[in-house]
């Protein structure tokens, strides 16, 4: 990633090469805008009330409203059925959580084992992994349902956990990073001096291999936390919901989407902004925190030939 | 042995499930009836309007993935300033974060004329409520601004990563030559990332194909201006969920979504010439 550039000077002025220049600025900017608009309109809606919103007054669409409507909106949000927002938070923190331990503790080893050692259906385990990886996980979503509501686990935790602990992508990642970055010799050396497979792997393999954890974890958990078509279909009833399929049934109590309900609203469009943001919260931080992980990790690929 | 936990998983969550859908598309309340179910879902007078709508939107979004991405990739790598290209960098992918139902959450205000920070956008083209943008003619241009929004990001620093697999010397040479940006582009750089895009449209079409969240959102959010089997994965869902609570016309359509985007995976692994280090 870090590959220098060689910096050519170039004393010749081409203005047909400048002209490039400034459209390929033009085009970067203009994307640039597109993605970080819509950005920073949201992060700075639940600062008003919903004429501001509106511009009513001609306010401004990326101007602040105030802390005090803000924190109106924040205390009529969560007023919202007793708090139901921070039931919805529990369970993405719980369902997202438990099921990126469970990743860690399946998916490190079997990459190790897939890249450095030798067994029964190994490649037949290799070429479904990457099979089911490609395979967007939304196809899979009503096939695990009709499974899980065939075992009566329909609306139990489990019914997401363990699913989302299946994450192919992630063993392919530690399967790359095992092939790659850690030599064979050393692992070969432990195992002339007689440790175990496993003792191999505790020992030697798995302190090397941190970054990758730290990547695995990252996708992991984003994937979880954002995913919403699973959970949607798995629990029908409002208190088992993560955040996300909660965030949704909030269109339910907003007026402007639903105008001949008015007797039942209780959410703004500013509140229902502020729960977007709430909703979201974790994955950002995590993005903002991690923004090199992510690179190498997207470009795992991409890098190695 | 080390991989057994995830091969546990890889049976239970990945081969069980399709087995089982497999199972119940060919039977009825246990008993084997051939393609019944296939014939009942395909003959549904919901099931082609579906099909249309997924393809219709797959044409838009793949091309406009394509077409996009590209060239942004490439301005971005070719961008003299190092903190620049960065900067784009992140700026394009931050929107990833709300990639699921937030992303389209936040997409219900940007398409509602009476709040948009685009509204004078919407209006330009004649739309002045929410249900007049989310116009049935719209909608594949819909879904593809937002698909595009939360996932172009991530292909663009993937298309960068892969830019930079070009050796120096290479990028050197045509320099040396006199080429331009636009023919490096054209005669070297774009033909030694094509497996790279070709991987990427593929991803797409087999993620295009699955369309759920988008519709069921915004069609939630109009009264149901967009119908509850706007596309195949919701009439699947509606096949099992809805009055009919047809659990095998869903495998069915199930199936038959997995044989497509199981087909395009397929061809990446066996064909795509990325994953072959074994």
């Amino acid at each position: 990633m870090t590959a220098t550039r060689p910096s050519v000077v170039r004393s010749d002025f081409a203005p047909g090469r400048w002209l490039g220049r400034v459209t390929a600025f033009l085009i970067a900017g203009f994307f640039a805008v597109f993605f970080v608009i819509p950005l920073v309109w949201l992060l700075l809606a639940p600062s008003k009330d919903i004429p501001q919103l509106n511009g009513f007054h001609g306010e401004l669409p990326l101007s602040f409203g105030s802390f005090e409507q803000l924190s109106k909106n924040w205390n009529e949000l969560v007023a919202f059925q007793d708090g139901r927002i921070w039931t919805w938070l529990e369970n993405s923190v719980f369902y997202a959580g438990a099921a990126l331990v469970l990743t860690l503790i399946v998916s490190i080893p079997a990459g190790y084992a897939l890249a450095k050692t030798n067994f029964r259906f190994r490649r037949a385990i290799l070429i479904s992994t990457l099979m089911v990886m490609l395979i967007p996980n939304t196809a899979l979503v009503l096939p695990i349902f009709l499974e899980i509501s065939a075992v009566h686990l329909v609306g139990t935790p489990w019914a997401v956990i363990f699913p989302f602990a299946f994450f192919p992508f992630g063993v392919y990642l530690a399967y790359l990073y095992f092939s790659t970055s850690v030599s064979r010799t050393l692992l070969d050396a432990a195992r002339i001096d007689g440790a175990s497979e496993f003792m191999v792997f505790w020992r030697i393999a798995l302190p090397l291999s941190m970054p990758v954890v730290a990547l695995v974890g990252f996708f992991n958990f984003v994937s979880n936390w954002n995913n919403y078509f699973l959970p949607f279909v798995m629990f029908p009833g409002s208190k088992t919901m993560p955040i996300q399929v909660g965030l949704v049934e909030l269109i339910a109590n907003v007026q402007q989407f639903n105008p001949t309900t008015v007797a039942t609203i209780t959410i703004s469009l500013p509140q229902l902004a502020l729960a977007t943001v709430i909703s979201v919260i974790p994955v950002l931080i995590v993005f903002l925190f991690s923004q090199r992980f992510l690179v190498a990790g997207l470009t795992a690929g991409a890098t190695k030939e | 042995m080390l991989s057994s936990g995830y091969v546990v998983l890889l049976l239970a969550f990945g081969i069980l499930p399709m087995a089982y859908a497999l199972y119940l598309s060919f039977t009825k309340r246990g008993q084997f009836v051939g393609l019944d179910n296939y014939v009942r879902v395909i003959g549904d007078f919901r099931f082609f309007p579906a099909v249309q709508h997924v393809a219709i939107f797959l044409a838009i979004w793949v091309v406009a993935l394509v077409a996009l991405v590209v060239p942004l990739a490439l301005i971005v790598h070719g961008a003299r300033t190092r903190w620049l290209s960065s900067t784009a960098r992140f700026l394009y992918y931050i929107p990833g974060a709300f990639a699921g139902a937030a992303g389209v959450m936040l997409w219900l205000f940007l398409l509602d004329p009476s709040v948009s920070p685009v509204a004078f956008v919407l209006k330009w083209f004649g739309y002045t409520t929410f249900v007049q943008t989310l116009g049935l003619d719209n909608l594949p241009v819909i879904f593809t601004v937002i698909a595009f929004w939360t996932g172009a990001g991530g292909w663009i620093i993937i298309m960068y990563g892969a830019l930079n697999t070009i050796s120096d010397e290479i990028m050197e040479a045509a320099r040396m030559d006199g080429a331009g940006a636009i023919k490096t582009a054209r005669y070297i750089q774009i033909p030694m990332i094509r497996k790279w895009i070709a991987y990427m449209a593929v991803i797409a079409v087999a993620a295009g194909t699955q369309l759920f969240a988008e519709p069921k959102i915004l069609g939630q959010a109009s009264r149901n201006q967009i119908p509850i089997h706007y596309s195949l994965n919701q009439l699947a869902y509606v096949t099992a969920f809805g009055p009919q609570a047809d659990f095998n016309g869903s495998a069915a359509i199930s199936i038959l979504l997995l044989v497509v985007a199981g087909g395009l995976a397929a061809v990446l692994v066996f064909r795509g010439g990325l994953f072959d280090r074994d």
